[in-house]
């Protein structure tokens, strides 16, 4: 972990103050289905910084992967629709480009990695025309070239025999060495921002290990950002520099990994910090957050946590929809969308912020969040 | 992971494919390298195919048909249009297997012939309703929306049409023929390729790796002639397969009618219809193409069968 940070801080010296190379404001997307307008996202606000990885972390349904694909603009339209916001990469206004002009830079400088391996590999193609297919279409290589590229590729995600498994076809691989070849597929135009939705969330525990490590290795190898989408905190906290913590369709805090198992200040994600088992103490039961997630057809205006919220300070929570900004008095790049941190309350959270928050350094999983 | 695992994975992937290629000599997989891939699969396919008898005897028919339709000029003992006065109406005999019609015709020698009618018209037939029918149906499957109700409306409105008044309609038309005969049968079967098409397609469409094509910026040319056909391709082979045995009964079903081939043209349906007053005092003339036909449409259903247990599997027979 302090090996994390402090490349995260070199970086960050290394960087200096340039432009984030995505920066997601505001973003809101809707899905107009047959019961109602589902409002997905309701103003995300997300930046990943060169050579970073962001993770994000949320329950099934708050918006991780929606983010991630209008980023790749890979939503189906219809049913959804981006109502408002801005996704800028590099300087570029993602929103405003055409499928075309989209398919110049998505598989060449922005790839995404798909959560499950045994399905986002074409069953009637080699996995060396898989590999090459990106190459070939987005850069003007010969074959020769493109076999070349894809062999070192698969070398270098770890798998042996490579110019064999270049005619084999997927079916003869396990999940494992599939995903490895997903990510050679993701990785072989050396792209500046790498998408990885869930990408281990279908392999059994071992192999998640493995290809975490993988992972952490060819992002310092490749000098990429990461968008890393997980529900696992565990997993997140593995690779992530920072991390955007998702609820109902909101960023409820954005902050340093470390800053969320130190001082977490939304509710919810000190809850989340909570709800991860202690090896120490005998409970029978897991702490959970009551309440379960809030409809998404016609969600409650104000703080969509609020209905759930152990810290609930009155009126302000239900009619104000609190801003993702960092409040006075913490230094760094935290945000929080709360209204705890109101400027005009001045009162302390009901927390000590900044203080260990005690015996959160373990594993959580956020699915065991889900009120029941 | 380890490199182990890796080989262990294959290893073990690979046992099925392997047993295959050992009964068929070890001496030609040697010769081109280790059975990986393509070839290895095509193999599997293959030896699947032979598993199943009544396929070998479909794919055996075709195969006769074929070298009877290549080699016709040397199989027929005699030119499929010559008379002879001296031998007319008589029964099979070693000079004239089938027999010989009413104008002394060799009905071997027509049935021989008329096996490049049933060949031609077979694949020229199926090959416009694939390209009309899979383009369309591919269309429709993959933009979906607004392209896809319209053309899918089309095929309604096409289907809703009885096969045969709309083909003896269109047949009727352009005034009985060859170039007729092609255009009506094709216009009947085409539907049948849209739909199942449209159909399939749409599944693929549900696949992760058609997003992974996406996110990778293929352009729609690539993701649909790389993910989306060949994904598709399984069924549209059976299909084509089984289709080819309907589209020679039609036709020679038309030409019977009088609305295809014309005779003296060694069509087996021209010749039937031919042989029909006939079949009194000489039954050979419309026995015997009459024999062909069904010889023929039972082989090729006997091989598309084959191939859709081949090419899937999971289906349950």
């Amino acid at each position: 972990m302090s090996e994390q940070r402090s490349t995260t801080e070199a970086n960050r010296l290394r960087n200096g103050d340039e432009t984030p190379l995505l920066n997601i404001d505001d973003l809101q997307v809707h899905f107009n289905t047959e019961e109602g307008t589902v409002e997905a996202l309701d103003g995300v606000s997300l930046t990943i910084g060169r050579d970073e990885v962001l993770g994000v972390i949320g329950e099934s349904g708050c918006g991780k992967s929606v983010t991630a694909l209008s980023t790749m603009g890979l939503l189906q339209s219809p049913p959804a629709e981006i109502v408002g916001g801005s996704i800028t990469y590099d300087g570029t206004e993602l929103l405003d480009l055409s499928d075309e002009e989209l398919n110049e830079i998505r598989g060449d400088e922005i790839t995404m990695i798909y959560q499950d391996p045994m399905s986002s590999l074409n069953p009637v193609l080699t996995i060396g025309h898989q590999v090459k297919e990106p190459l070939l279409a987005h850069r003007d290589v010969s074959e020769d070239e493109a076999h070349e590229r894809a062999v070192e590729m698969l070398e270098s995600v770890g798998l042996a025999d490579a110019e064999r498994l270049m005619t084999e076809y997927p079916d003869a691989l396990s999940g494992g060495m599939r995903q490895r070849v997903v990510i050679a597929m993701a990785l072989i135009t050396e792209p500046k921002l790498l998408i990885a939705d869930e990408p281990t969330t279908a392999l059994d525990v071992t192999i998640q290990a493995q290809i975490m490590d993988l992972l952490t290795d060819l992002r310092e190898e490749f000098e990429m950002s990461v968008l890393f989408i997980s529900h696992d905190l565990a997993v997140i906290s593995e690779i992530a520099d920072r991390i955007g913590v998702m609820y109902a369709g909101n960023v409820v805090e954005q902050c340093e990994m470390r800053t969320l198992f130190e001082s977490p200040l939304h509710p919810y994600t000190r809850k989340l910090a909570e709800s991860i088992p202690s090896l120490e103490g005998d409970t029978d039961r897991l702490p959970t957050i009551e309440g379960t997630v809030p409809e998404l057809i016609n969600p409650p205006s104000g703080c969509r946590f609020a209905g759930r919220c152990p810290q609930y300070i009155g009126e302000v929570c239900d009619t104000v929809e609190p801003p993702l900004e960092t409040p006075s008095g913490i230094e760094g790049d935290q945000k929080v969308a709360c209204h705890l941190y109101d400027e005009q309350r001045g009162e302390d959270p009901p927390w000590p912020v900044g203080e260990e928050a005690g015996g959160t350094d373990g594993v959580a999983r956020t699915e065991g969040v889900d009120g029941s | 992971m380890s490199s182990d695992t890796h080989h262990d994975m294959t290893d073990d992937a690979r046992t099925d494919g392997g047993t295959a290629t050992a009964t068929d000599g070890s001496e030609a997989v040697s010769d081109t390298g280790p059975a990986t891939g393509r070839i290895a699969r095509s193999k599997v396919v293959f030896m699947r195919v032979m598993q199943n008898r009544f396929a070998v005897f479909g794919l055996m028919v075709v195969l006769l048909l074929l070298f009877t339709a290549i080699f016709a000029d040397f199989i027929a003992p005699y030119e499929p249009a010559e008379q002879n006065y001296n031998a007319l109406k008589e029964p099979p005999s070693l000079d004239h297997p089938f027999g010989t019609d009413q104008y002394g015709r060799d009905v071997f020698s027509r049935v021989v012939y008329g096996s490049r009618y049933a060949v031609f018209l077979g694949v020229v037939i199926v090959g416009i309703e694939m390209l009309l029918g899979v383009t369309l149906g591919l269309v429709a499957g993959y933009y979906g929306g607004l392209i896809e109700s319209t053309i899918m409306r089309v095929v309604d409105i096409a289907l809703s049409m009885p096969a045969l008044v709309l083909a003896l309609a269109i047949a009727g038309m352009l005034g009985g023929g060859l170039f007729p005969l092609i255009v009506a049968v094709s216009l009947v079967g085409w539907r049948g390729f849209a739909r199942l098409v449209r159909g399939d397609v749409k599944s693929v469409m549900e696949e992760e790796y058609i997003d992974s094509a996406e996110a990778a910026g293929l352009s729609d040319f690539r993701t649909i002639s790389r993910y989306v056909l060949p994904n598709a391709a399984s069924s549209i082979i059976v299909y084509a397969t089984l289709t080819i045995p309907t589209v020679i009964l039609w036709s020679a079903g038309l030409s019977f009618l009088g609305m295809g081939v014309q005779p003296p043209k060694p069509e087996w349906g021209a010749i039937l219809a031919a042989g029909r007053g006939e079949i009194d005092d000489a039954w050979w003339i419309a026995t015997f193409p009459g024999l062909a036909i069904m010889v023929t449409v039972i082989g090729f259903n006997g091989l598309g069968d084959g191939l859709r247990d081949a090419l899937d599997p999971r289906q349950v027979r």
